[in-house]
């Protein structure tokens, strides 16, 4: 992964000493409450409803376990001893106080990290697919431009005070697991038909609000000019987008009010003026950055492994979780692996400091002391020997990483929620929880099979509930908390965004009716169907009419 | 004490402030938000500037003075000999189209100041209006920010292009001068230096 050399180094120390200073003004009187937050937010720092929370990046969702390690001993110091991995790939402290927040950054920085622009109106972190690397259906690495890509919008001062929040995601896979049609600009790379390396650029999706399915601005860029094509793009945003309405402000509505034509005539009149201009990426560059994520020396291995073989055949635990936790790999004889976050019965996403030092030895034991973070808030070794993956797996069970969901109805992708989020109009984590427990059988787990369900306390859709299969969200009505359902979302090369199947549920309803759509989905599904694709071919109305029906005769049964 | 910070020859000091700022007279006019065409875009949720407006602004006989650019154009006959005389520059908010300028002015090095008035904090559009002036229109002489200007923004603004900035008044100039070097060397190119800094330093293989 990528190394910091000086001038990484110094940029980042020089935040820490500017962020410290912004602290110490605050702390003083000297910076208002309103002139501190956007101070703060461009630093991950959120006041919360119960303490601040502090969002960490990790660039394009890659760690040293000497990072991890650090970020163990810092949720262990600073904070109740535990963290959070968000929806984008970043790492969450629920508990920092305010005072130590420029020491948190002190230390972050001594293992080349940072909570640069991880909230705020600017750029934010880059985000791409989990098995970027080692995927066997990759054609481009793209992590040498995601990075390049990251240090070109670090302070950037043209973009440093956007209308609103901007999210950038690469892939380079033929199938797409970053969402890049759900994101203020998707950079899709290919190979074009003179071998080139090319970007396919996708513009003005998102979640939140108002969930739009990107469109495409440009079919063919060439790679050197990724910067200053996104230059064009957001110029065009800063200069024109809505500042009077927060909820109009991503650059998603921008490009509907003017239609992607429109839109699109604007960014190409303003990339003319500035194509190849000095911002122009050069080979000497990408090859620079590139050899930080060149692959590992994988040793010469078989396709198979006997005691590999032996145990999926002997232990049916360790069979459930090569099943649903062990992913192809590009160099033969290596698999990548999921660590789950979601053991039946905790929030998504959670980890404590002791389980992030024992993933840190894990990492250095068996994957070359790198692993990343993904989008559905799991952990990935990417490079483990098929002969190891059992001694992985034993270790993995003894810290409580090995549930074997990864893919199932409880892995469920869900935010922090009105436990924590002062954004929130419900809780999610209780609901997640109940889910889980209502799901707690392994066997009907698999049975059920492939499933997204994502939860979301409120409209800003941290928890992408719009591209769930299932997707919950959170509403306030009359000051109680409901819970409005959609089905048929998805994420990929054919996302869609889900359908509200009718009203609103109580949260104690809730498990029963993810138990209502799975039967109606188990009458109805072909053999080897998933649940998204049973949706898309009888649509919603029998879901519909199961769960609101049964609703019904229940509440009559009782009154009867 | 004064509250201009001016850049000159690359160092920055607290100066005093040679022009007198023109402000339109107070409007009556309710406020018009709309949005969705391509021009109205742009002005979503801010107030029409009326002809009323602009011939009632007083405009003071002598001295060195900055209009508002909708008096720029409205009035520029009767500026003229002035203009010629490098007493007047214009100020323009976030929200106007630098084009009303440009098309008006083809080459704006004639006038000494250009100052963009920043409402709010927040407002990054003045990045990119700093952008635009000096690298697309060729403007090469003193560019001003002023309005709601705090120490925070002046590293974004020096590499927008912008070389004076009047610190808002309840805040002190001379400390927010230390913040215009928050960042030693920034990786992108900018206005203040278009090189990115790939490009400045041989960073290795």
């Amino acid at each position: 992964m990528y190394k910091y050399d000086e001038i990484d180094q110094q940029i980042v120390d020089e935040r820490v000493a500017q962020y410290r200073d912004q602290v110490r003004r605050y702390l003083a009187g000297e910076l208002t409450e309103d002139e501190f937050r956007p101070l703060r937010l461009q630093n991950g720092l959120y006041i919360q409803r119960q303490a601040p929370m502090l969002r960490i990046a990790v660039p394009y969702g890659m760690l040293s376990s000497k990072q991890l390690r650090k970020l163990g001993d810092i949720a262990k110091k600073y904070d109740k001893g535990y963290g959070h991995f968000s929806t984008r790939q970043n790492l969450q402290l629920n508990w920092p106080k305010l005072e130590d927040t420029p020491d948190i950054l002190a230390e972050l920085a001594t293992v080349e990290m940072h909570a640069i622009q991880t909230s705020g109106n600017c750029i934010r972190n880059i985000t791409t697919d989990q098995f970027v690397g080692i995927a066997p259906d990759e054609v481009i690495d793209p992590r040498a431009m995601a990075e390049i890509i990251r240090q070109w919008s670090t302070f950037h001062p043209e973009f440093a005070l956007l209308p609103r929040k901007f999210k950038i995601a690469v892939s380079g896979t033929k199938q797409d697991r970053a969402i890049i049609q759900m994101h203020d600009i998707g950079l899709e790379f290919y190979r074009d038909a003179s071998n080139q390396v090319a970007i396919k650029v996708w513009v003005g999706g998102g979640l939140g609000r108002t969930p739009i399915i990107g469109s495409v601005i440009r079919e063919h860029l060439e790679w050197q000019h990724a910067l200053t094509y996104c230059e064009a793009i957001i110029r065009v945003f800063n200069l024109h987008g809505r500042r009077d309405n927060l909820y109009k402000a991503r650059i998603k509505i921008l490009v509907k009010a003017l239609g992607i034509d429109e839109f699109r005539n604007q960014v190409e009149a303003e990339w003319a003026h500035i194509k190849d201009n000095a911002n122009t990426i050069t080979e000497a560059e990408l090859a620079r950055v590139g050899q930080h994520f060149e692959a590992f020396p994988y040793e010469n291995l078989p396709a198979q492994d006997a005691s590999f073989d032996a145990a999926v055949a002997g232990n049916p635990a360790f069979a459930a979780w090569v099943k649903r936790c062990v992913h192809p790999h590009k160099q033969t004889g290596y698999r990548a692996i999921t660590l789950s976050l979601k053991p039946h019965g905790e929030a998504p996403g959670d980890i404590t400091s002791e389980q992030m030092w024992a993933v840190a030895d894990l990492a250095d034991e068996y994957s070359f002391g790198e692993l990343r973070s993904s989008h559905e808030q799991n952990l990935i070794l990417a490079d483990v020997k098929l002969s190891d993956l059992f001694a992985l797996w034993e270790k993995a069970r003894a810290n409580g990483l090995a549930t074997p969901n990864i893919g199932l109805l409880t892995d469920i992708i869900c935010c922090p929620g009105g436990d924590f989020c002062s954004l929130a109009n419900a809780k999610s984590i209780p609901i997640a929880k109940a889910i889980q427990q209502q799901f707690d059988d392994l066997d009907y787990l698999h049975d059920i099979g492939d499933i997204e369900l994502n939860i979301s306390g409120c409209m800003n859709a941290c928890g992408h509930h719009h591209v769930g299969h299932i997707g919950i969200l959170g509403v306030d009505k009359d000051g109680s908390e409901w819970y409005q359902v959609t089905i048929g979302g998805k994420q990929g090369n054919d996302a869609s965004i889900g359908t509200v199947i009718g009203p609103s549920f109580s949260a104690d309803e809730m498990p029963g009716v993810v138990q209502k759509l799975i039967k109606v989905y188990i009458q109805e599904r072909t053999p080897e169907e998933h649940f998204i694709d049973t949706v898309r071919r009888i649509g919603i109305a029998p879901f519909k009419a199961y769960v609101y029906a049964k609703a019904v005769s229940t509440k009559n049964e009782i009154a009867a | 004490m004064s509250n201009l910070i001016k850049i000159d020859n690359g160092i920055a000091s607290v100066a005093n402030d040679e022009w007198a700022l023109v402000q339109l007279p107070a409007t009556q006019i309710e406020e018009r938000k709309q949005a969705g065409k391509v021009v109205l875009f742009k002005l979503t949720g801010e107030n029409p500037i009326t002809a009323e407006q602009i011939a009632d602004t007083v405009i003071p006989a002598t001295g060195k003075v900055i209009v508002p650019l909708s008096v720029f154009t409205a009035r520029n006959s009767e500026l003229a000999s002035r203009i010629a005389q490098g007493e007047v520059g214009v100020w323009l908010s976030t929200h106007e189209l630098l084009e009303n300028l440009t098309q008006q002015l083809p080459d704006l090095n004639v006038l000494p100041i250009i100052s963009v008035f920043v409402e709010r904090f927040a407002d990054g559009r003045i990045f990119s209006l700093g952008t635009l002036l000096r690298t697309r229109y060729n403007y090469k002489n003193e560019l001003r920010a002023f309005g709601d200007v705090l120490r925070d923004q002046l590293f974004f603004l020096k590499r927008s292009g912008f070389t004076s900035y009047i610190i808002r008044k309840d805040r002190s100039a001379q400390d927010a001068i230390a913040s215009l070097n928050d960042f030693s060397k920034p990786y992108q190119g900018a206005v203040d230096e278009p090189r990115p800094v790939f490009k400045r330093y041989n960073r290795g293989v």
